[in-house]
């Protein structure tokens, strides 16, 4: 029999030798597969702990209401709130001391429900908090779920797509320079390892939720090198998943399909750019972001937030925010985390107050305020 | 200073065509490169007192819905002379060019009509539009869309103006492959062209009337890119103080226009190229597609107005086209030409025709064929 430190050593030399072979086999797959993402929360005490990031805007009013309705439903989850904000005041350093904050409590916890932060567009303005948090904990996949919302009508019926976006390059990357004054070079990058690493998250994501297509949203045709890299990733990628059908479009002739006939559409995978644009507009065919739920996918951490990332400084402060798309983003959550009873509940007095339609908050065409709303909410649940 | 400024106009305007990068940095130091207007009709009257026009034709559908729309210009006694010119791809040296009779005659007509052109598959081929574009040096793309009367989608009154820079941005066409895996694609972003394209954008608005002028942009990622761009842009609009100027954020301005497209009707927006690549294409969609919205490429000495849609060879030669985008394009075109009335009255007998509904075409849900359709609206004049 071995000792149990020559077995340990045994093993790493097996390891490190795998890992060689398959870096030989193949130089594209130096990511983790998805199914190798699958992480544990921390937990304590039967509770779990999550992050609560309630950003700028409207993000105060709405974490509000999702607390009210998480505690009224005694959801074994306690909340680490960071107040990290992107609008500028006071100190700058505190700015960017309280999003350092952020990113070792998401460490910490894995686990977030975040609002939307504040970007300037000044240049001497900080960088966009919400890319940097993504880009530094490698949050690479967004997901936006875009339906209809039963009982509350828009100009489009049947609406039920999924928008799945690459976060981490693209181009958000970062990488500005002006050449001479007046001249000016932004670089977006397209890499392989991420690219499949995406189109694999959307055909698990597609296979996992029981949706039968994959469109992949691309300009190769003019950016030959960057979007061809992007599609010929996603339809070598295809090729493991026989049983989904894919396809692949214009970003400019999908947003225009999405106008005239979304609904022929399931799951959409796209770089950033394109995604920020496509669940813009997805939003709008089903009544705006106050009603999209929305989660970032990570190596090691999950990050639920709104779908469509609208701050909303507009209508800060005045009790008028919709807090739907945060609500369905934290049941997201709890089903992330097992939790199905109390999603279910949930999900179904917010959908029901909202059919009912005697409460709905201004961008729904209601006047109900958060408040009003929230409280319709919680007697819904009371009922169930 | 006024003075120095007006005889330095033209010599700059001279340094734009022959060395456009030396140009920029003296258009840094001057801040303004376009004292005059930009891109005016420079065309003259030939010796029948009509107006030389190239016409490309274009495949599949080109010469229906082309020969439907001389047809309506004929009705309509406008002074135009058709000069049909080929485009036909060659090959030279390894570069795809267009024949260089055709590149005189635009040149020298300083206007162009153009159906749709079927893209030829095959490695080393530029696209044709591309081509165009970059021998004409077209600048800018002009989008407007409007709902149809006669026909429904889910959005009404729809009466957008969108301008999209053409030349460069994202599709610059600088690309390389770092490592294998690994490629960078650059969003090439001067001031020079921003200014060209804003100021063209501030102009547009005046003719037609409309008092604001907004940037769509995404600075708050891209801020030394599309930074410059609005930055430029909060320059140009001192210079326009009649018209009212603002910016809004990419995000906004598309989850705003799908939900009501209804505040866009009194503004002109001008934006980068893929931006503008996109949002006129959704635009299209809000008001049925591409077969209904008219698109002028502008440049500083010559104009191209086209349809956008593709060349449909499924249906060429069968009569079942719609002509409307080339015709809308047209009429675009007529304007641009200071034709203003020709065009008024061409616009009202197709909007009327549209409007009722009797003799349409097969993609409009009506059973007309293309040259009954051109007879409706000729009826009409």
């Amino acid at each position: 029999m071995l000792s149990r430190n020559s077995a340990r050593a045994a093993q790493r030399l097996a390891r490190t030798a795998v890992r060689q072979q398959s870096h030989i086999q193949n130089a594209s797959r130096s990511f983790a597969t998805v199914q190798s993402d699958i992480f544990k929360p921390t937990k304590y005490g039967g509770k779990y702990t999550v992050t609560l990031i309630p950003g700028d805007g409207i993000g105060a009013e709405v974490a509000e209401s999702v607390k009210t309705v998480f505690k009224a439903d005694s959801v074994p989850i306690d909340w680490e709130q960071v107040d990290v904000s992107g609008v500028e005041s006071g100190s700058p350093g505190s700015l960017e001391e309280m999003f350092r904050e952020s990113v070792a409590s998401l460490k910490r916890n894995k686990l977030a429900l975040k609002g939307i932060l504040h970007t300037p567009i000044s240049r001497s303005g900080h960088q966009s908090f919400n890319v940097a948090l993504r880009q530094e904990l490698d949050i690479y996949a967004s997901i936006s779920l875009i339906k209809n919302i039963p009982g509350y009508n828009t100009r489009h019926k049947n609406v039920d797509l999924c928008i799945i976006r690459e976060n981490t390059e693209g181009e958000y990357s970062g990488l500005e320079h002006q050449s001479v004054p007046g001249v000016v070079e932004s670089l977006k990058i397209i890499t392989r390892a991420k690219s499949e690493r995406i189109a694999k998250f959307a055909f698990s994501f597609a296979l996992a939720n029981n949706r039968k297509k994959v469109t992949c949203i691309h300009k190769a045709n003019i950016m030959k090198l960057a979007d061809g890299l992007f599609r010929s990733t996603f339809q070598k990628t295809a090729a493991e998943y026989p049983t989904l059908e894919t396809n692949d479009m214009i970003v400019d002739n999908a947003s225009m399909q999405c106008v005239s006939r979304p609904q022929q559409f399931d799951v959409m995978v796209m770089p950033n750019l394109y995604g920020g644009i496509l669940s813009n507009i997805g939003a709008a065919l089903v009544g705006g972001p106050g009603i999209v739920p929305g989660c970032n996918m990570g190596r090691d951490v999950a990050v639920f937030e709104p779908g469509c990332r609208h701050v909303g400084l507009d209508i800060k402060g005045k009790d008028q925010a919709n807090p739907t798309a945060l609500l369905l983003s934290a049941t997201m959550l709890l089903r992330h985390l097992g939790l199905d009873d109390h999603a279910n509940r949930i999900s179904k007095a917010v959908y029901g107050v909202i059919a009912e339609g005697k409460y709905r908050t201004r961008d729904m065409g209601g006047d109900s305020t958060t408040h009003e709303f929230t409280r319709a909410i919680l007697d819904k649940m009371d009922t169930l | 200073m006024l003075s120095i400024r007006a005889v330095a106009a033209p010599l700059r305007r001279q340094c734009l065509a022959t060395a456009p990068r030396a140009a920029a940095t003296l258009s840094f130091q001057n801040r303004r490169f376009y004292s005059d207007k930009v891109a005016k009709f420079t065309g003259v009257k030939g010796a029948d007192g009509r107006y030389p026009v190239s016409i490309i034709e274009g495949d599949g559908i080109g010469p229906e819905i082309s020969q439907a729309v001389k047809d309506i210009f004929e009705a309509a006694k406008t002074p135009i002379s058709w000069e049909p010119v080929d485009v036909t791809p060659r090959l030279v040296d390894g570069k795809t060019t267009i024949p260089s009779e055709t590149i005189e005659s635009i040149q020298r007509n300083k206007v162009a009509l153009k159906g749709p052109l079927a893209t030829p598959v095959g490695k080393g081929h530029v696209s044709l539009n591309l081509t165009l574009r970059r021998t004409f040096n077209l600048f800018a793309n002009l989008r407007p869309c409007r709902s149809i009367a006669g026909y429904k989608t889910a959005y009404d009154n729809v009466d957008t103006v969108l301008i999209r820079e053409n030349t460069e941005g994202e599709y610059s066409g600088i690309e390389h492959v770092v490592v294998d895996g690994v490629v960078q694609s650059i969003k090439l972003i001067t001031r020079e062209a921003s200014e060209r394209v804003l100021r063209f954008a501030f102009q547009h608005a005046e003719e037609i009337g409309r008092k604001k002028v907004r940037v769509v942009h995404k600075a708050t990622i891209m801020k030394m890119s599309d930074g410059l761009f609005l930055k430029t842009a909060r320059d140009v609009a001192k210079d326009f103080p009649g018209i009212e100027f603002d910016a809004e954020l990419l995000d906004n301005t598309c989850l705003k226009m799908v939900t009501d497209p209804l505040p866009y009707n009194d503004k002109v927006l001008v934006m980068p190229n893929l931006y503008g690549d996109i949002l006129s294409d959704m635009c299209a969609g809000l008001i049925g597609g591409l077969g209904l919205t008219p698109s002028g490429n502008i440049g500083d000495e010559c104009s191209i107005f086209e349809a956008v849609h593709g060349s449909a060879p499924d249906i060429a030669g069968k009569g079942l086209a719609n002509p409307t985008a080339l015709l809308l394009s047209s009429m675009m075109m007529l304007r641009h030409m200071g034709l203003t009335e020709y065009a008024n009255r061409i616009e009202k007998a197709t909007f009327d025709t549209l409007a009722e509904g009797k003799s349409l075409t097969g993609d409009l849900g009506g059973k007309a064929k293309t040259h009954e359709y051109a007879a409706a609206i000729i009826s009409k004049l």
